[in-house]
């Protein structure tokens, strides 16, 4: 099974659809298993809870959503107050599925339990964020975004300054950046074996970086 | 019987028969019939934000009759009825011409045998044109046996209400007021600063060995616009829709006085904080006037009106160079030191010096100076110092003169030539004045500048005069070193100016010059010594440290994007805003005075950034010599002091840690818990395979040959080809 999203479209709201892959190419048909509108906007982001039990969305309307993967029902809301103020472009799920990080163009990123949607933490930055991954490894997460290159009137001399901002996950403090990009960055995730990361941006590169012996020894 | 009928007034309603009631005011309206409720006033425009003075009473323009908008006008001739329309017709032309005259809003009653009564009711369709017209008619002279007298018709009904018995006023009991200087008492010695950004207010303490602010209040929707700090830092103002109003305390913030003023703009503080000066511009009741001000002193204790000023913009606006739109604040300039005894406006040829004692003009006249357009005071004296230009079609040259107050005497003199434009600096402790003065080039095509250098507290005010080495040089900006004796300038065209640094000890003489520097803006120290030579706007936040004494740069750094720079009282450190000018990055900045960056506080939409200002110091410069001689006795004290603070703040922080990691930690058990209950149903999903940890999964290799395709092709050996 697969879960989709659908932006809106002419007359079309925005919604969620869960398809079923045959194994057997010939047997695939197009129809949804399951359709689930409601969320205003865009949906930026969707993924399946623990046990495929719960899809779990986050879009434009700034609320993150879980929804039952097999009746369609809306199980849980974030609060509009404590959560996030603007459109949430980044959601990805920790190692083990416990906990998951979105960021909004908020200038926040924030961090949820997945099963009661309870919020655990929030790191704040000073840029819009685009995208977000928790380290497999460590008690990290990293954040990156920029402000998106239509939006700039003036623009930065300082060529390479986007950086891909760490945090301790449980202090929600800063403890580094990684710099490189020239450009916002939209796409972040860490290697299985969380030795390593990468960084995608508007620059149109991607970048692999290998932490060194001093990032496994990081004091906060 | 009713004469109302022929010319029925709005307030009642149409159609109704009207008897006159002897012992009633004059009105011949009965009450009993206008019904006062269904007369709908404005409504409050505030927004739906609450304001502090919901709490209390407001003192609104709308008053209880809710007929604001009429006035009353006596000493009109007594006519016959005959003459009844032209004097109706003559009425309604003086003060059609004022306002907007409701239908059916004139009014004037007439007795049993016709003739007028001698008085008339006018109403407009504004309260504001009925005050206007009230001040423009007021002792119009008719003829020679008729000047109208005219009245609001609320003030009427205020005095009608006054009762017969006077009652003495109440003794309040004395409650002593606040501590209002209790923050000078910090046993840290640091200093505040309050901060504006969206609805926010926050008042901070500036803790740059912690690396992060002290917060010390914080009210949302505090003030409608900005907040100002009065001079000496006792109070912080905040405006609203009423008004102004001040806050203070010894720990908090508390509202000590309002001031009304409704619709107020600007305010301005005296230097000894006695005296409160507001502004208001209103639109004018027709579009061919200027927009109307008013001005009004307040003293700062009791919140009274000390004096109003009203008039048109013109009055009040800066005669000068190519006339200003509007006003230039602030339009009351205050004598040096902290006396508050006197405070003068420009006006056309005169400058008007008004003394606090009686509030009105010193000597009940201004001082007349042909052709003025600029003056300032001494920032320590009562001493003014004017400018006025070139006058007489060239004949007569410009000049700057020092004046005296109150005696009116003219301590200097100087008359300059060929000038364009010209501007005056006064040093801090009115010991020095730069005139800088632009000049015609002898074909006047273009202009070149010159200083004037006044020696103020020197027998006979000697003038020395400074030229640039490039005269051509153009000046970007000029500063005095407060409290010492140098000032710099920074000149040039390139886009990477000249900095020169001057001293006035003996003759003036340049101590330097810093080539090529991206700078544009010049913020020395409150003490002197040390300067930021800062490039803000198209330089984008580049700061240099600058220590004048030794002639060397301490620093360079950059605050990108910042708007302002400023330093705290104590010349210790200095912040760079970026305000909301700019979409991003708004927030600010605090260094130390040699240029090091302490701390950031990124806040979005941020619009002021003002240090608290300080009293000046109540030691004696024998204590301060005393002090630092013995500079390293008290230093080490207070390291020990720091030093113990940082450790309990780490100690804070060490036990803030473990709390959170505790909190994880306990989180953390609670999902394992969930996920060994649900192992079960995980291992069904994934067909059986145990997956939860990497270790489970096996990577396996495996080959997979993919026939694509066979094809056979007979090759031909070519025996005979081969060689």
């Amino acid at each position: 099974m697969v879960v989709i999203t659908t932006d809106p479209f002419m007359e079309q709201q925005s919604a969620i659809h869960v398809k079923r892959i045959e194994s057997d190419r010939s047997l695939q048909s197009s129809e949804d298993v399951l359709t689930i509108t409601g969320p205003q906007g865009r949906i930026n982001r969707a993924m399946w809870g623990p046990l495929n039990k719960t899809i779990i969305s986050a879009g434009e309307d700034a609320t993150i959503r879980i929804w039952d993967a097999e009746t369609g029902k809306l199980l849980k809301e974030s609060d509009p107050e404590t959560g996030h103020q603007k459109v949430i472009t980044a959601m990805a799920k920790s190692a083990d599925g416990s906990h998951f990080i979105t960021g909004s163009h908020d200038k926040s990123a924030k961090l949820w339990d997945i099963r009661t949607l309870q919020m655990l933490k929030t790191y704040t930055t000073e840029r819009p964020v685009n995208a977000a991954a928790i380290s497999p490894l460590l008690d990290h997460v990293v954040i990156g975004g920029g402000q998106e290159a239509s939006q700039v009137t003036m623009t930065s001399t300082r060529a390479g300054k986007f950086e891909a901002k760490f945090f301790h996950k449980i202090f929600e403090e800063e403890i580094g950046g990684v710099k490189g990009h020239f450009g916002p960055i939209n796409a972040l995730v860490f290697n299985p074996d969380g030795r390593s990361f990468s960084s995608g941006g508007e620059d149109g590169y991607v970048r692999v970086h290998f932490f060194d012996s001093d990032y496994y020894h990081i004091k906060v | 019987m009713a004469d109302v009928e022929e010319a029925p007034h709005s307030m009642v309603p149409p159609g109704t028969a009207v008897e006159e009631e002897q012992p009633r005011i004059q009105l011949n309206i009965d009450w009993g019939n206008v019904d006062l409720d269904s007369i709908v006033l404005p409504p409050g425009d505030d927004m739906g934000i609450k304001s502090d003075d919901e709490e209390e009473e407001e003192e609104t323009l709308e008053t209880d009759t809710g007929f604001g908008n009429v006035i009353i006008v006596d000493n009109l001739p007594v006519v016959a009825s005959e003459k009844y329309e032209k004097l109706e017709g003559v009425i309604r032309k003086i003060f059609g011409q004022i306002g907007v005259i409701t239908p059916n809003g004139l009014l004037m009653p007439r007795d049993e045998s016709g003739k007028t009564k001698g008085y008339a009711f006018i109403e407009y369709s504004t309260p504001q044109e009925a005050q206007t017209a009230r001040e423009q008619t007021n002792g119009y002279k008719l003829d020679r046996s008729h000047v109208f007298v005219v009245n609001m018709f609320d003030d009427y009904d205020k005095y009608m209400k006054v009762p017969d018995e006077w009652n003495s006023p109440e003794i309040k009991p004395y409650t002593p007021g606040e501590n209002l200087v209790a923050w000078l008492t910090d046993d840290r010695g640091r200093d505040q600063f309050v901060i504006r950004f969206g609805s926010e207010t926050e008042v901070y303490w500036n803790n740059a060995s912690q690396g992060k602010p002290d917060p010390v209040y914080h009210r949302t929707f505090w003030t409608e616009s900005f907040v100002q700090w009065s001079p000496l830092g006792t109070y912080l103002a905040t405006i609203h829709r009423q008004g102004a109003a001040v806050w203070g305390g010894e720990k908090s913030f508390n509202r000590l006085m309002r001031y009304i003023h409704p619709q107020v703009k600007l305010i301005d503080f005296s230097p000894g904080e006695k005296f409160m000066v507001t502004y208001s511009s209103h639109e004018p009741s027709s579009h061919r006037d200027t927009q109307r001000v008013t001005l009004m002193v307040f003293d700062v204790r009791s919140g009274k009106v000390l004096r109003e000023f009203k008039g048109s913009a013109d009055d009040f606006a800066t005669g000068g160079t190519g006339g200003i739109a509007g006003v230039s604040w602030p339009v009351f300039q205050w004598a040096g030191g902290r006396d508050d005894k006197y405070f003068a406006r420009i006006g056309k040829n005169a400058i008007s010096v008004y003394e606090t004692d009686t509030m009105g003009l010193l000597d009940k006249k201004s001082l007349k100076v042909e052709n003025v357009v600029d003056f300032c005071w001494s920032p320590t004296d009562p001493l003014l110092s004017l400018f006025v230009p070139e006058g007489g079609g060239g004949n007569q040259p410009a000049r700057v003169s020092l004046v005296s107050i109150p005696s009116r005497e003219e301590l200097r003199q100087k008359n300059l030539f060929s000038v364009s434009d010209c501007k005056m600096y006064w040093q801090s402790n009115g010991e020095y004045l730069a005139v800088k003065v632009d000049r015609y080039t002898k074909t006047k095509k273009s202009t070149y500048t010159g200083f004037e250098l006044f020696r103020v507290k020197e027998r006979d005010i000697p003038i020395e005069v400074l030229e640039l080495e490039n005269k051509n040089d153009k000046i970007i900006a000029f500063a005095w070193e407060p409290k010492g004796h140098r000032f710099a300038i920074i000149h040039g065209d390139s886009p990477r100016p000249d900095i020169s640094f001057y001293s006035m000890k003996g003759r003036v003489t340049k101590l330097t010059t810093l080539k090529g520097r991206q700078a544009n803006a010049l913020y020395w120290s409150p003490l002197g010594r040390f300067i930021i030579l800062a490039g803000l706007k198209a330089y984008n936040g580049q700061l240099e440290f600058y220590n004048v004494d030794d002639l060397e740069t301490m620093a360079t750094a950059e605050h990108f994007m910042a708007t302002d720079v400023d330093w705290d009282p104590t010349g210790r450190f200095c912040s760079t805003s970026v305000t909301s000018v700019h979409q991003m990055e708004n927030g600010f900045n605090i260094w130390s005075f040699q240029g090091k960056l302490l701390y950031r506080l990124p806040r979005d939409r941020f619009f002021q950034f003002l240090w608290r200002p300080r009293p000046p110091t109540l030691l004696t410069p024998e204590d301060e010599a005393e002090i630092a001689k013995n500079l390293r006795k008290y230093s080490k004290k207070y390291e020990a002091d720091d030093l113990a603070r940082s450790l309990e703040g780490t100690e804070r922080d060490t036990e803030n840690r473990r709390k959170l990691v505790d909190e994880w930690k306990s989180w953390v058990a609670q999902w394992k818990a969930a996920q060994e209950e649900e192992k079960e149903e995980r291992y069904i999903l994934r067909d059986g395979v145990p997956s939860d940890t990497e270790e489970d999964y096996e990577a396996e290799e495996v080959e997979v040959e993919e026939i694509i395709n066979i094809e056979e092709e007979v090759v031909a050996f070519g025996f005979d080809n081969q060689d």
